[in-house]
């Protein structure tokens, strides 16, 4: 009698290729890997053939010729002789710092809204609705053309500011005056605010091209420093609390170290804040802000703020109600059971849509090229790119920045998820 | 035995009082909600404050607006006798002047009809799929548009016969959502051909061979699947269909059109504009981005290697870079991707464009439906003897959809209002492009509330009703109690 040992050994023929799963998955891919490198290869060749039929190449070199044109706003020092990669640069910052005060502004914005959505005032949370209702469902396009609008065509040009001596003479008030004390101006060229300067400044190195204040890099590391020495007496004063029960008051002394040495030391190089002053057509002095800026922020903090403000509602909503109930029962006032125990579950939640909106923000800062706002799609991929005709060089470098840029966003963020997320075994 | 009676027994109980005054009704409504604490009490104050002078200005601003003048100098000067001389109103006489120009851009006036038609046709076709074929609602969404159809039409002073063609049409389709709602599908298949056809025109035979092309699509998918696999069946189907559209379809329909030359006037693309370009550019991008979203996201999902990691490298590539740039892609570089002397439309590029930027998101959010169903429903479709796609189709698309449908529609939101951007690129969109040209106009130069109101107005509407729709469709399929 004979046994089969073994099932009867199958041998590969051809068309388990296709009908065996376990072979399936390796021929999909291969085929699916040959489309893959068919298509890029027809892209390429088609690319090579239109640069070809154009007399172009690719080529980077344009980055180091002359740019010769104007940037309104400059973090770093550019003139039109300034070189292409330069611009882009000084375009790649102006992008970061609407990027940056808007995440800001967008934050304390929305975490108000979506709090005060819940409250328990009828008024306040129904009129919370309507903010965030309108702003999620308007484009933003329309919200930064309008704040752009409205700022330069329903503010005074500067001259309407002017007091001459015949309307002293007649008691005559100028048709727009100042705010503040006096001491901002909102004129139809843009925003004029005070600007902190030195009687006696420090003088300044330059270091790759980045002006370095000296005055500047020494008060940061002083309040660095201050703030090192309070956070040490903070932990010693908890160890005394361990120890003996009992907290040592140490708040006015940790303010005392923080403040005092930068005061000190700018009341020691003449501190003090030049105010824009009207002098000819246009206010001087000061720090003179654009309105494309001031719109561009505006309305991305405004529009930000309302989906922030669903995110933290969302996230509020979804801690549970025993939560809430037990502070209550332990006598802890709604303000401080929302700051306590709320707020910080709640965050877990709220970290992952508020970094999709962080990114969304800074993604969106390229509308304002609707304003003429000169960011990095602005600067390379604008004027840039129409003046030297290398469209494929300038778009690949610009969605490579931006690629990075979000990349590095998200990983900063996601770093601050792992950081605060609830540590399970 | 004397037994003592009781001087007085209730025979009744007694009903249940009210409570006191300041626990019931407006009043306790007043102190819970407004006046609950000191702190509560002043934000209620301010607010009202708040909302009563935001009403009070913006109130008579909306009201006293005029609506019949020429120029904006003519509306401030009415505005000024009849009112006073420092007073304020809006000038709605721009808009009465310019309406048509927001919704159909330059799109030629003798043709509106069209636009609309392909417009209420949308709803009607959308109707079988929002609403299940639920008879009454389908009926009623039906005859709906189509009474709203005829107010249009007779208001935009379409001539008779195309009236009269809408009528027939709509009480055609009305009978049939009435006899077979689930019947109206097949208008919902047909419609990107319809659409097509009715707002760029041409001729009739160029959607119907591209209709036949899908037909041919379908038929070998369905001949084959069984033997070879769903995903092989698919290759081929799609690579049949490819040389049908690619190398026959223009004989056949050429040889069609010379044979019977039925089309309507060919409208050009770039007399599309306002509204008009909003919808066609918003409407196709949403439809064509969604299967290819749900395809992304399993590929992300999937245990092939080089699938996962294409489908990753796209879309972390499309979510990484901002929207504008893609546009740029599609009006400046696709050129050069393409050979040489390809020219295709600048709407349709940037449709293909801004399809793949959404499905990329799309794609996101339903791997959140897919990574949020509990392992056991993979499993038990395992169990079940159901193969990949059948388990997918039955048992997971089903659940993870659901899931994800508060996140899809936000994506659609988003990608509506997205459609403003193309005017970055040069297409007359409702809010750059269309207001521009109308602020440019050297009688209404000047004016600015009124265009942008009634553009937001409007995207305000769309989107809202998406999100409540959105909304309608969570309770709806809510299966659990939660």
């Amino acid at each position: 009698m004979a046994y089969v040992a073994d099932a009867p050994k199958e041998t590969f023929r051809l068309s388990m290729l296709i009908y065996d799963t376990r072979y399936r998955s390796i021929t999909i891919q291969v085929i699916v890997l040959i489309l893959a490198l068919l298509f890029v290869g027809w892209l390429a060749d088609n690319t090579i053939k239109n640069l070809a039929a154009k007399d172009k190449d690719i080529n980077f070199s344009f980055l180091w010729n002359r740019a010769g044109y104007d940037i309104g706003q400059q973090l770093i020092p550019y003139t039109n002789d300034s070189t292409h990669s330069r611009a882009a640069v000084v375009g790649l910052l102006n992008t970061l710092v609407v990027a940056f005060f808007g995440c800001i502004f967008a934050t304390i914005l929305g975490v108000f809204a979506g709090v005060l959505r819940l409250s328990n005032n009828w008024v306040v949370s129904r009129i919370m609705t309507v903010y965030v209702e309108t702003f999620r469902n308007v484009p933003l396009l329309l919200w930064i053309i309008l704040s752009f609008t409205i700022l330069s065509e329903v503010t005074s040009p500067p001259n309407a500011f002017r007091l001459t001596d015949e309307m002293i003479a007649s008691g005559q008030e100028p048709a727009a005056s100042m705010l503040f004390n006096d001491s901002v101006a909102i004129t139809n060229r843009g925003t004029d605010i005070p600007w902190p300067l030195l009687e006696r400044p420090m003088g300044g190195a330059e270091f790759a091209g980045v002006p370095i204040n000296f005055a500047v890099v020494i008060s940061l590391l002083l309040l660095a420093a201050s703030v090192y020495v309070a956070r040490r007496n903070s932990q010693r004063a908890r160890k005394t609390q361990e120890e003996t029960g009992e907290r040592p008051v140490v708040w006015w002394q940790n303010l005392l170290v923080v403040v005092l040495p930068v005061a000190a030391f700018l009341a020691w190089r003449g501190f003090h804040l030049e105010y824009p002053e009207l002098k000819g057509f246009n206010f001087r002095g000061g720090l003179s802000i654009a309105h494309s800026f001031t719109a561009l922020l505006i309305a991305l903090s405004l529009y930000t703020g309302a989906f922030i403000a669903e995110a933290v509602r969302a996230g509020i909503l979804a801690i549970s109600k025993g939560q809430t109930e037990a502070a209550y029962a332990l006598g802890i006032r709604p303000g401080r059971t929302m700051r306590l125990v709320v707020l910080p579950q709640a965050l877990r939640v709220i970290i992952p849509p508020l970094i999709s909106q962080y990114l969304n923000l800074t993604k969106n800062t390229t509308l304002g090229m609707a304003i003429s706002y000169l960011d990095l799609k602005g600067t390379l991929g604008g004027i840039t790119l129409n003046q030297t005709g290398r469209e494929l060089e300038c778009m690949m470098l610009m969605m490579g920045i931006y690629l990075i840029l979000s990349l590095i966003i998200s990983s900063v963020m996601n770093a601050f998820n792992a950081a605060v997320k609830l540590k399970e075994r | 035995m004397e037994t003592a009676t009781p001087i007085f027994v209730r025979n009744e109980m007694l009903g249940p009082k009210e409570p006191p005054t300041s626990q019931r009704g407006v009043v306790k409504w007043f102190r819970e909600n407004l006046f609950s604490t000191p702190l509560n009490s002043i934000l209620t104050v301010i607010g009202v404050a708040f909302v009563y002078l935001v009403l009070k200005t913006v109130v008579p601003w909306v009201w006293n607006g005029v609506w019949t003048a020429s120029s904006l100098s003519e509306c401030r000067q009415i505005i000024a006798e009849t009112l006073g001389p420092d007073s304020h109103a809006a000038c709605w006489a721009m808009i009465a002047e310019r309406w048509k120009q927001f919704i159909y851009g330059f799109y030629p006036m003798d043709s509106y009809w069209r636009p609309t038609l392909a417009f209420a046709l949308m709803f009607v076709a959308l109707a079988p799929v929002l609403y299940f074929g639920i008879r009454h609602i389908n009926v009623r969404m039906v005859g709906a548009v189509g009474v709203l159809l005829m107010i249009a039409l007779w208001g935009l002073g379409t001539d008779g016969a195309h009236i009269g063609l809408a009528l027939v049409l709509m009480a055609a389709l009305t009978a049939v959502a009435w006899v077979a709602p689930k019947k109206l599908v097949w208008l919902t298949l047909l419609y990107p051909a319809i659409g097509f056809f009715l707002l760029w025109g041409g001729s009739v035979w160029g959607p119907v061979g591209a209709l036949l092309g899908f037909v041919i699509l379908a038929f070998v998918w369905l001949g084959l699947q069984r033997q070879v696999g769903v995903v092989v069946a698919g290759g081929i189907a799609l690579i049949t269909a490819a040389v049908w559209w690619l190398s026959v379809q223009t004989h056949v329909t050429g040889a069609l059109h010379a044979a019977m030359p039925i089309g309507l006037p060919p409208v050009r693309s770039d007399q599309f504009g306002g509204f008009l370009l909003a919808f066609v550019i918003g409407v196709t991008a949403i439809a064509a981005s969604l299967p290819i979203g749900i395809l992304l996201a399993l590929g992300r999902r999937s245990d092939m290697f080089l699938i996962k990691t294409m489908s990753v490298g796209f879309i972390e590539f499309v979510r990484g870079v901002p929207l504008i740039t893609m546009l740029f892609v599609a009006s400046l570089l696709l050129q050069y991707f393409l050979p040489p002397q390809t020219n295709f439309d600048l709407i349709l590029r940037v449709i293909i464009l801004v399809t793949l930027f959404s499905a990329a998101y799309i794609a996101e959010v339903i791997r959140g439906g897919l990574a949020a169903l509990p392992r056991g429903q993979y499993e038990a479709a395992d169990a079940l003897g159901l193969d990949y796609w059948q388990a997918q189709r039955l048992i997971i698309m089903p659940q993870a959809l659901k899931i994800s449908i508060p996140g899809i529609v936000s994506s659609f939101i988003g990608l509506f209002k997205d459609t403003t951007l193309v005017a970055l690129v040069g297409l007359a969109d409702p809010l750059q492009g269309i207001t521009k040209i109308a602020r440019a106009d050297i009688n209404w130069k000047g004016i600015y509330w009124e265009p942008y109101l009634f553009v937001g107005l409007i995207f305000f509407a769309c989107c809202f009703s998406m999100s409540r729709y959105s909304m309608y469709l969570e309770r709806k399929l809510k299966r659990d109690h939660r």
